[in-house]
């Protein structure tokens, strides 16, 4: 019950409207331009990173927590962030090394059930 | 055998359309012509490990299926023309490997049908072969990693996008016969306006389908009301409305009369297919199952059959290529 009891519900909501919002940008783009998914995955990325690097997005961040890290843009983000903290700590090589070394986890988590996941699992139709 | 007009070759003894079969994957067994086709898969693997393994299965049981309809040995036919949509015809070859008849490996994408059957007639006609098999085939999994983005990465369907229909259809033209018969073929030109949209094919090969239509009236000297039906491969609802709306401000009006398989073997509303159907056995599975037995019933007695075909590759979309249409037709009368 502490659990339940401790879940801010404005948050949530915030959480989901944002997420929400942004995967709204990614359906309209699918539904109202030519670009193709990869384009599209490229954009977010892209435009999280730009954003991440302005020092935008991170008041996304503060008030949406999940509902902007967890989508693309968050990862973009995450790049940016993760090279400027690198580039403080080690100069120019930094942007280079910092952004995957932020991301880290996230890549590797990605490789390693992607890879786990093609070993248990077959393809299949899709339904639409 | 003549030429008449521009490119319209007609038949003194016009090869009959012996028999047909038709086989097709599980979600064209749920769609509104389920009951035509000859066999309806429940599992779009076949039984096998790939979906290239069974397209290739599919091709050469339907090919099986029809000698069998037909009743003659298949060493009385004289040549095979077959053709699919994978890499180097794959599921042709590889399905036909052990099929003993000469064949001819064909590409015209989804038009690859009427392209196979006018071929067969010329050959027919010209006394070259007395019996002739035409075979296509496509399957959703297979076309979706050809053309477009493997299905384990989960992308979504555009609006505007087409699914390539599972299954395949084949015919046996023979040189004697009482019916349903080919009377002449227009094959088409390459037209290509300038659609780079790979998920909008039926826009890319309405032009080309017009292109054939109008020439195939001009040549003849027929009208649209000539037929009591016109019909094309897989326009899809887009390309059905651009077709009617192009051919009508060329002055040919075929609203009464055309329908496209594409639109025809699924339930748009209910099987949430977008655009419509698309493939070679687009055409082949709506014909041989549906529109063959039409005709053996006398419910319809003249058709025109259009295959429309997008000739593009992946390479040719990733480079940013237009995409060249294609459109065949044969005349088909009792």
């Amino acid at each position: 019950m502490d659990f339940i009891q401790s879940i801010d519900f404005l948050q949530l909501i915030k959480c989901f409207i944002v997420g929400g919002l942004i995967c709204i940008i990614g359906q309209i783009l699918i539904d109202k331009t030519k670009l193709t998914p990869a384009r599209i995955l490229v954009i977010f990325v892209t435009t999280g990173a730009i954003l991440g690097g302005l020092g935008i997005y991170k008041y996304i961040i503060d008030f949406a927590g999940c509902g902007a890290t967890v989508p693309l843009t968050g990862f973009g983000a995450n790049l940016a962030k993760g090279a400027l903290t690198e580039i403080k700590d080690s100069g120019i090589l930094g942007a280079f090394t910092g952004g995957v070394r932020a991301s880290a986890g996230g890549i590797a988590a990605a490789i390693v059930f992607g890879y786990i996941a093609s070993l248990i699992s077959k393809p299949k139709i899709k339904k639409q | 055998m003549k030429r008449v007009g521009t490119q319209t070759i007609t038949f003194d003894n016009p090869p009959t359309i012996l028999e047909t079969s038709s086989i097709v994957g599980p979600k064209e067994s749920q769609g509104p012509l389920a009951k035509y086709f000859d066999q309806c898969l429940d599992d779009e693997f076949w039984g096998e490990k790939t979906w290239e393994k069974a397209e290739s299965k599919i091709i050469k049981e339907n090919v099986n299926s029809v000698i069998a309809k037909s009743g003659i040995a298949s060493t009385d036919i004289d040549f095979c023309f077959a053709g699919d949509l994978l890499n180097q015809c794959i599921s042709s070859s590889f399905g036909l490997r052990e099929i003993n008849i000469p064949f001819f490996g064909i590409f015209g994408a989804c038009s690859t049908f009427v392209e196979s059957m006018c071929l067969a007639s010329v050959f027919i006609e010209s006394g070259g072969a007395s019996n002739a098999l035409c075979a296509t085939s496509s399957h959703f999994c297979s076309a979706e990693k050809q053309f477009r983005f493997p299905l384990e990465l989960g992308n979504q369907r555009p609006p505007s996008s087409q699914w390539t229909v599972t299954g395949s259809g084949a015919v046996i033209l023979t040189f004697s016969g009482t019916g349903p018969y080919i009377t002449c073929i227009t094959p088409g030109k390459i037209v290509d306006m300038g659609i780079k949209d790979a998920n909008n094919m039926g826009a890319a090969m309405a032009p080309a389908a017009l292109d054939t239509l109008i020439t195939h009236f001009r040549d003849t000297g027929r009208k649209p009301s000539y037929y009591d039906a016109i019909i094309t491969g897989d326009l899809g609802y887009i390309g059905k409305e651009i077709l009617t709306e192009l051919a009508e401000t060329k002055g040919y009006n075929i609203k009464n009369n055309y329908e496209d398989c594409g639109v025809l073997i699924f339930d748009k509303e209910n099987q949430d297919t977008h655009s419509g159907g698309s493939g070679c056995a687009c055409i082949g599975t709506v014909f041989s199952g549906y529109y063959f037995k039409q005709l053996k019933e006398k419910k319809l007695n003249k058709i025109l059959l259009i295959a429309t075909g997008a000739l593009m590759n992946s390479t040719s979309s990733q480079q940013g290529e237009s995409i060249p249409g294609i459109a065949h037709a044969i005349a088909i009368e009792n």
